[in-house]
C-alpha cells in the first residue's frame, strides 16, 4: 500500500497554499491595484493578504520603450582635441628643435602628430609627457584623481601616436554613461511618469521603458538634446560663416536667422554647469523665457563680465546653436537672468528642464524605439486571458475525456500548476508580457505532459497483469527517465531565450521555465499524491486509467 | 470514456514500412524550403529589416490607396500597407471590436522623432480620426544584432541539445535529435518563406520553443528505444525502433494534442500581436511529432547503434 508520510502531505500543502496566497492578489488585479495606488483610501481588499501584483510589460500595459545609445567616442575625440590644442601651444615653443608640427587624422580614437625634425621626435615625446602629467584635462572632473601615464605615447619616424590606454577608456566610458544615465533619469522623471525603467545595457547603451506613456515624442524631445549651454564673448557678428579665424574662437550658426553667424571665443565665460536652478518663465514683453541662477562663483565671473563688457553683445549658446545673444545693458550682480528666444511655452518649459538637469556628457542615439497604446494592451491581455481559459477548458476536457479519474487528478494538478506560475511571477517579480501569456498557454499543453507519460506507463503496466499497487509505482518509476530528459531539454530552449531574448521574449522565456518546473513538480507530486489518497481510501479493485 | 482507449489498438504499426518514402519526402521538402528561402527569402519584420512600424486604426474605413499616395510621396523609403487579420474576429474578447479598420503601415526609414512626426502629421491629414497603437521603429544596428543574436541563439540551442543528448545517450542518438531539429527549423523557415508571414524576433522565440518541444517528443521515443535495446537485446534495430514508437505513441498523440488545443485557442483567441508566432508553434509541433518518428528514429536505424549496453567501459547512458 502507498505510504502517506506526514511531511510529504504537510509539505504538498504549504506549498500550494502559499501560491494561492501569493497568486491571489493577481485575480483581482483591478482592486489591488487601486489599493496600491491610493494607501490612504479604505479598499475592499484586506490588508492581512499579500498584494504584490505580477508586473505587466510594457506590451500589456502601454507605454515606450527605448534604447539608446551613448556616443562616448564623441567624448573621447573632443579629448583628443582639447589636448591638440594644448600640445600644438606647448610645442610651438620649441620649434627650433622640433619644426613645425601637424595633425593628421582628425577623426579616430587616436591623436596622430607629424613632426618636421624627426631626429628630435624624442625631445617632443617628452614635452608631450610633461604636458600628460601637468594637463588639467586629465585631471579634472574625469578622472576624480591625478593618475599619471594615462596615454600611450608611441611614434615611428616622424609620427607621434597618441592614444587612451584601455583602462583609462574604460573609466572614461563608464563615467560617462554614469552621468548620462543620472541626466536621462532626471529628466525622465520631469515627465512625472511612474515607475520608469533607466538602465544600462551593455557597454555604452541605456535602456529607458517609461510605462503608461501613450506618445515618445516628448520623450525624444526631452532626451535628444544634450543640453549643453554656454555664454560666450562675441567678437563679430555677419551674414556669411567666412570669418578669419583664431584657434581660440568659434563660428556659431543662429537658431533664429539661419544668415546669421557669430565669430565666438571658444572658452566660454560661464556654462550651464553652474546653474543652481531654471524656470520657464516670461520676458518684459510677456513672451516665454527661461530664468536662471549661477552658483556664486560663476555668479561673480558672469558679474564681472558684464561689467567690464557693458554695450557689447554676447552670445547664450545651447548646443552649439546661438539662441540669443542679448547686448549687455548694464552690470548684472546678482548671477540671475533670464534667456530669450523664439520660444513657446511649451519649449521654455522643456528648456527649464532640461537646464535644470544637466547637459549630457555625450549626445544619444536612439537606436530603438517601440511604442504600444493603452488600447492595444488591454486588448491583448483581454486576448490572452480568453484564450488561457479556452485553452485550458479544452485540456481540461480532453484530459477528462482521455483518462477519466486520472485524467480530473491530472486536471486539479493542471490547475495549480497556472497558481504555481502566478505565484512565482507575483514573488520574482517577474515582468508578464504578451509572449509570457502565451508561455502560461503553451504551459497548459505541455503541462499535462508528464502526467501523460505517467498514465500511459501506468496503463502498459495494468496491461501485463501487475498489481493494481505495483502498476502505479513501477508507472512512476519508469517514466521518471522521460520525464527528466523531456524537460531537461525544454529547458534548454528556455535558458537560451532568457539570455539571448530581448524585452517580452524573456518574458516567454521566464513563464516557459517556470511552467516546466512547476508541471514536474505537481506531476510527480500532486497527482501522485491524489492518485495514493484515492488508493488509500477507495482501495479499488480495478484500475481504470 | 468517450475517448479512452482510442489509442489502445493492440496491433503494432509498421513504421518503417513506409520510411523510406517518407525520408524522400523529407529531404524534398528541405530542399524546397531551401530553395524557397534562397528565391523568395523571408519577409523580414523590422526587427530584422530595420524601419519604422505604425499600427493604426480608425473608426471610419481606411482607404489603403489613399494612404500609400500620401506616404510614397513623402521620402520615407520602402513603404508598405497591410490589414490586421482576425479569423475569428467576433469570438475576440479584444476592445478593439473591428479589425476591419486596423492597418500596418512599414516604413523603410527611422531616423528617430522625425519619421514618427512626419508621418503622424500626414495620417491625420488623411484620416482625422486615426488612433495611434503601436510605433516601432528599429535602427539599422540594432536589427543586424538582433539578427546575429537570432541566428546564435538557434545555433546555440541546437549544440547544446546535441552534448545533453550524446552525454545521455550515444552519438547516433544525438545525430537523430539533432538531425530531427535542423529538419523541422528548416521547413518552418520554408513555410514563412512561401506564406509571406512577418518573421521577427517573436519567430525566433517560436523556433526555439520548437526545438525544445521536438526534442522532448524525439527524447521519449530514444528513452524507450534505450530501455527496449536493453530488454530485447536480440531483436532486430528495426524491431526495437517500431516497438519503441509504438509504445509510446499514444502518448506522442496526447501531448501533440494538448499542446495543439492550446495553441488554436492562441492562434484564434490571443490577439493579432502574437498570431504569427503561434502558427509558427502550430507547425513546429506538427513536424516536430512526425520527425521525432520518421527522421530521428530513421537517422539512428541508419546509422546501427552499438548493443552491448550492460558492459562496463561504457561511459555513455549515463543514467538519472
Amino acid at each position: 500500500m502507498p505510504q502517506l508520510s506526514f511531511f510529504r502531505i504537510f509539505f504538498i500543502a504549504i506549498v500550494c497554499f502559499s501560491s494561492l496566497l501569493f497568486a491571489s492578489p493577481n485575480f483581482f488585479y483591478s482592486t489591488v491595484d487601486r489599493k496600491l495606488n491610493n494607501p490612504t483610501q479604505t479598499s475592499s481588499w484586506p490588508d492581512f493578504l499579500p498584494s504584490t501584483l505580477v508586473k505587466l510589460g510594457l506590451d500589456l500595459r502601454g507605454g515606450v520603450y527605448m534604447l539608446l545609445e551613448v556616443k562616448t567616442d564623441d567624448v573621447i575625440r573632443e579629448k583628443f582635441d582639447f589636448l591638440w590644442t594644448d600640445i600644438r601651444s606647448s610645442l610651438v615653443k620649441k620649434r627650433k628643435e622640433i619644426g613645425s608640427i601637424r595633425r593628421i587624422d582628425t577623426s579616430g580614437d587616436q591623436l596622430k602628430i607629424e613632426v618636421g625634425n624627426s631626429e628630435n621626435i624624442d625631445f617632443a615625446i617628452k614635452e608631450i609627457e610633461k604636458l600628460n602629467s601637468s594637463t588639467e584635462l586629465f585631471s579634472s572632473k574625469w578622472s576624480g584623481s591625478v593618475q599619471r601615464d594615462i596615454l600611450n605615447i608611441s611614434s615611428l619616424e616622424n609620427m607621434i601616436t597618441i592614444t587612451f590606454s584601455d583602462e583609462q577608456k574604460r573609466t572614461l566610458e563608464k563615467q560617462v554613461i554614469e552621468q548620462s544615465l543620472e541626466i536621462i533619469r532626471r529628466r525622465v522623471d520631469e515627465t512625472g511618469t511612474r515607475e520608469p525603467t533607466i538602465q544600462r545595457q551593455g557597454r555604452k547603451r541605456v535602456l529607458v521603458q517609461v510605462p503608461g506613456l501613450g506618445s515618445s515624442e516628448e520623450l525624444i524631445a526631452l532626451l535628444g538634446k544634450t543640453a549643453k549651454l554656454t555664454f560666450n564673448e562675441v567678437v563679430s557678428i555677419d551674414s556669411s560663416s567666412n570669418f578669419p579665424t583664431k584657434f581660440d574662437e568659434i563660428v556659431v550658426g543662429s537658431e533664429q536667422n539661419s544668415d546669421l553667424f557669430y565669430l565666438l571665443k571658444k572658452r566660454p565665460v560661464v556654462s550651464g554647469e553652474n546653474l543652481t536652478n531654471a524656470q520657464p518663465s516670461f520676458d518684459e514683453n510677456g513672451l516665454p523665457a527661461v530664468s536662471f541662477n549661477f552658483n556664486p562663483s560663476a555668479a561673480l565671473k558672469f558679474g564681472n563680465y558684464t561689467k567690464d563688457n557693458i554695450g557689447s553683445p554676447f552670445a547664450i549658446v545651447l548646443d552649439d546653436v546661438v539662441i540669443s545673444a542679448p547686448t549687455i545693458r548694464s552690470h548684472i550682480p546678482g548671477g540671475s537672468g533670464i534667456i530669450t528666444g523664439n520660444f513657446s511655452v511649451d519649449e521654455s518649459n522643456r528648456l527649464a528642464i532640461l537646464l535644470r538637469s544637466g547637459a549630457l556628457p555625450a549626445e544619444i542615439e536612439v537606436l530603438e524605439l517601440r511604442t504600444i497604446g493603452p488600447e492595444l494592451g488591454r486588448d491583448s491581455i483581454n486576448a490572452g486571458k480568453l484564450a488561457a481559459l479556452v485553452g485550458g477548458l479544452l485540456v481540461l476536457t480532453f484530459m477528462w475525456l482521455s483518462y477519466g479519474l486520472f485524467g480530473i487528478f491530472a486536471n486539479v494538478a493542471l490547475m495549480l500548476n497556472i497558481i504555481l506560475v502566478m505565484a512565482l511571477l507575483s514573488i520574482l517579480g517577474a515582468t508578464l508580457t504578451l509572449p509570457g501569456i502565451a508561455g502560461i498557454v503553451l504551459t497548459i499543453g505541455m503541462a499535462v505532459d508528464a502526467n501523460v507519460l505517467v498514465f500511459e506507463r501506468i496503463k502498459e503496466e495494468i496491461k501485463k497483469n501487475s498489481t493494481i499497487y505495483n502498476s502505479i509505482k513501477i508507472g512512476y518509476e519508469k517514466a521518471l527517465s522521460s520525464i527528466v530528459d523531456a524537460n531537461v531539454t525544454t529547458m534548454i530552449a528556455a535558458i537560451i531565450l532568457f539570455f539571448f531574448g530581448s524585452g517580452p521574449i524573456k518574458g516567454f522565456s521566464v513563464t516557459l521555465g517556470l511552467g516546466i518546473i512547476t508541471s514536474v513538480f505537481t506531476a510527480l507530486l500532486i497527482t501522485r499524491l491524489f492518485i495514493d489518497l484515492y488508493m488509500l481510501f477507495y482501495k479499488p479493485k480495478v484500475l481504470r486509467v | 470514456m468517450l475517448l479512452r482507449g482510442l489509442f489502445n489498438q493492440s496491433k503494432e504499426i509498421q513504421f518503417f514500412s513506409f520510411s523510406n518514402l517518407l525520408s524522400y519526402i523529407s529531404l524534398g521538402a528541405i530542399l524546397v524550403s531551401i530553395i524557397l528561402f534562397s528565391i523568395l527569402g523571408l519577409n523580414y519584420g523590422i526587427d530584422f529589416r530595420g524601419g519604422t512600424m505604425f499600427m493604426v486604426s480608425s473608426s471610419e474605413k481606411i482607404k489603403v490607396s489613399d494612404v500609400r499616395n500620401t506616404l510614397s510621396g513623402s521620402n520615407l523609403g520602402d513603404v508598405s500597407i497591410s490589414q490586421a487579420t482576425n479569423p475569428l474576429e467576433t469570438l475576440s474578447a479584444g476592445t478593439l471590436t473591428s479589425t476591419d479598420n486596423i492597418f500596418i503601415i512599414k516604413v523603410e526609414k527611422t531616423e528617430g522623432q522625425n519619421i514618427e512626426t512626419k508621418v503622424k502629421a500626414l495620417l491625420l491629414n488623411n484620416v482625422p480620426d486615426i488612433k495611434f497603437l503601436q510605433i516601432e521603429s528599429v535602427g539599422s544596428k540594432v536589427s543586424s544584432e538582433l539578427i546575429r543574436n537570432g541566428m546564435l541563439a538557434v545555433l546555440f540551442a541546437v549544440v547544446s541539445v546535441l552534448v545533453y543528448i550524446w552525454l545521455r545517450f550515444e552519438w547516433q542518438f544525438a545525430l537523430g535529435a539533432v538531425f530531427a531539429l535542423i529538419h523541422d527549423v528548416i521547413l518552418t523557415i520554408g513555410v514563412f518563406s512561401i506564406l509571406r508571414y512577418e518573421f521577427n524576433l517573436s519567430i525566433i522565440a517560436a523556433l526555439l520553443t520548437i526545438i525544445g518541444y521536438s526534442l522532448n517528443d524525439t527524447v521519449v521515443v530514444f528513452d524507450r528505444v534505450r530501455e527496449n535495446l536493453r530488454n530485447f537485446k536480440s531483436l532486430p534495430l528495426l524491431k526495437v525502433l517500431n516497438m519503441s514508437i509504438n509504445n509510446t505513441l499514444s502518448r506522442t498523440i496526447m501531448t501533440s494534442v494538448t499542446t495543439l488545443l492550446a495553441l488554436f485557442a492562441l492562434y484564434f483567441l490571443g490577439g493579432d500581436v502574437i498570431r504569427g508566432f503561434t502558427f509558427a508553434m502550430i507547425w513546429g509541433v506538427l513536424v516536430g511529432t512526425y520527425s521525432s518518428i520518421f527522421v530521428a528514429a530513421k537517422i539512428l536505424l541508419i546509422l546501427d547503434v552499438k548493443r552491448n549496453w550492460d558492459e562496463k567501459g561504457s561511459n555513455a547512458g549515463t543514467q538519472f
